[in-house]
């Protein structure tokens, strides 16, 4: 069954990354266009997944704009993810609420 | 110098563990929605410990991806944790044998690698594996709640969670590229090219998977060749 596969491969690819280096690394890297790569890496990757996948979260384009412009708000706030995720959820759980009666 | 147990460890997991239970019920009513199935989300959770490469995995599980797209698909989005390892390794107390080594790399997601790095101190065995305990236990058990009882939530409820995972992204998001101009560049070169290979004609043979894979490769790659880090300032 390919869905075992799948889970498999997932598992074993994301231990083995956090793994090897822990287990076995005893240098530093000092390449400073390496050391850039591995720090903005993970921003690209969020960034290409959340824009434009953000806008058709909800399943209706309104909901999806208001929550995203509640989660931008808040991280140009500084708040912990927990907030960003929650509030984010509130406003378009709100808006499309509010959406039938307008 | 002082080193730490396994109680500290949990203290420090506490809020961790309280954050990743709610994400990670967003995330199983948003992966069940893909076709995935309940039992299936709970070992990948269990498994996996991690929101953005679980995401995309389930990205590309729902459409039938290859082996060796989810295979680099984790890889990519998963090498930060190579260099948190890496940069772990210089706050180990020297006590930690290999096992113990290969145990507590399980745990590293980037809550837990910003706090142990962040302690003073040596980090020892037991306070890592205190520390991994209860987000380890929040991920996988919001997994299952959100995977079982998310059905019973109302539609429009249900609906509204599905954002609840990227708010989280833009959390790391907004600040980090506030923070840093080779942070905003590695995401607004990183979004402008996914943007390019998803609507542009010709690139329509692209999967998702690859498409992230080659949007956040090259923007990172962009980023750090007009903004270098120097060693030192890019490991916390």
């Amino acid at each position: 069954m390919k869905l075992y596969l799948y889970l498999l491969v997932m598992a074993g690819v994301t231990y083995l990354i956090r793994m090897l280096p822990l287990a076995f690394f005893r240098k530093r890297i000092t390449s400073p266009f390496l050391l850039g790569v591995l720090h903005y890496m993970p921003f690209a990757v969020l960034g290409t997944m959340t824009v434009p996948a953000i806008f058709t979260s909800t399943g209706e384009p309104v909901s999806a704009l208001v929550g995203t412009l509640a989660a931008l708000l808040l991280g140009l706030k500084r708040r912990s993810l927990i907030e960003v995720a929650l509030f984010a959820t509130a406003a378009a759980y709100v808006t499309s609420l509010i959406l039938p009666l307008l | 110098m002082e080193a730490y147990g396994y109680k500290e460890g949990v203290r420090d997991g506490l809020p961790i563990g309280l954050g990743y239970l709610s994400v990670s019920f967003g995330f199983a009513i948003w992966a069940v929605k893909q076709g995935i199935p309940g039992l299936a989300l709970i070992v990948l959770s269990g498994t996996n410990l991690t929101s953005a490469g679980q995401v995309a995995g389930v990205t590309v599980m729902a459409a039938g991806g290859l082996l060796v797209e989810l295979a680099l698909t984790e890889l990519v989005i998963n090498l930060r944790y190579a260099l948190m390892s890496v940069t772990l390794t210089q706050k180990l107390s020297p006590e930690f044998s290999l096992w113990q080594r290969m145990a507590a790399s399980f745990f590293v997601t980037d809550e837990i690698f910003a706090v142990s790095s962040t302690r003073k101190g040596l980090l020892t065995f037991p306070y890592m594996m205190g520390l991994g305990c209860l987000p380890w236990i929040g991920w996988t058990l919001g997994t299952a709640l959100g995977a079982f009882a998310g059905a019973l939530l109302p539609a429009v409820l249900s609906a509204a969670l599905g954002i609840a995972i990227y708010g989280m992204f833009m959390a790391i998001l907004v600040p980090g590229a506030l923070e840093e101009k080779g942070v905003l560049l590695a995401i607004c070169a990183a979004v402008s090219l996914g943007l390019i290979l998803r609507y542009v004609p010709l690139f329509r043979f692209l999967s998702e998977g690859f498409v992230i894979i080659i949007s956040a490769v090259l923007g990172a790659c962009i980023a750090a060749w007009r903004k270098p880090i120097e060693a030192g300032e890019g490991e916390a």
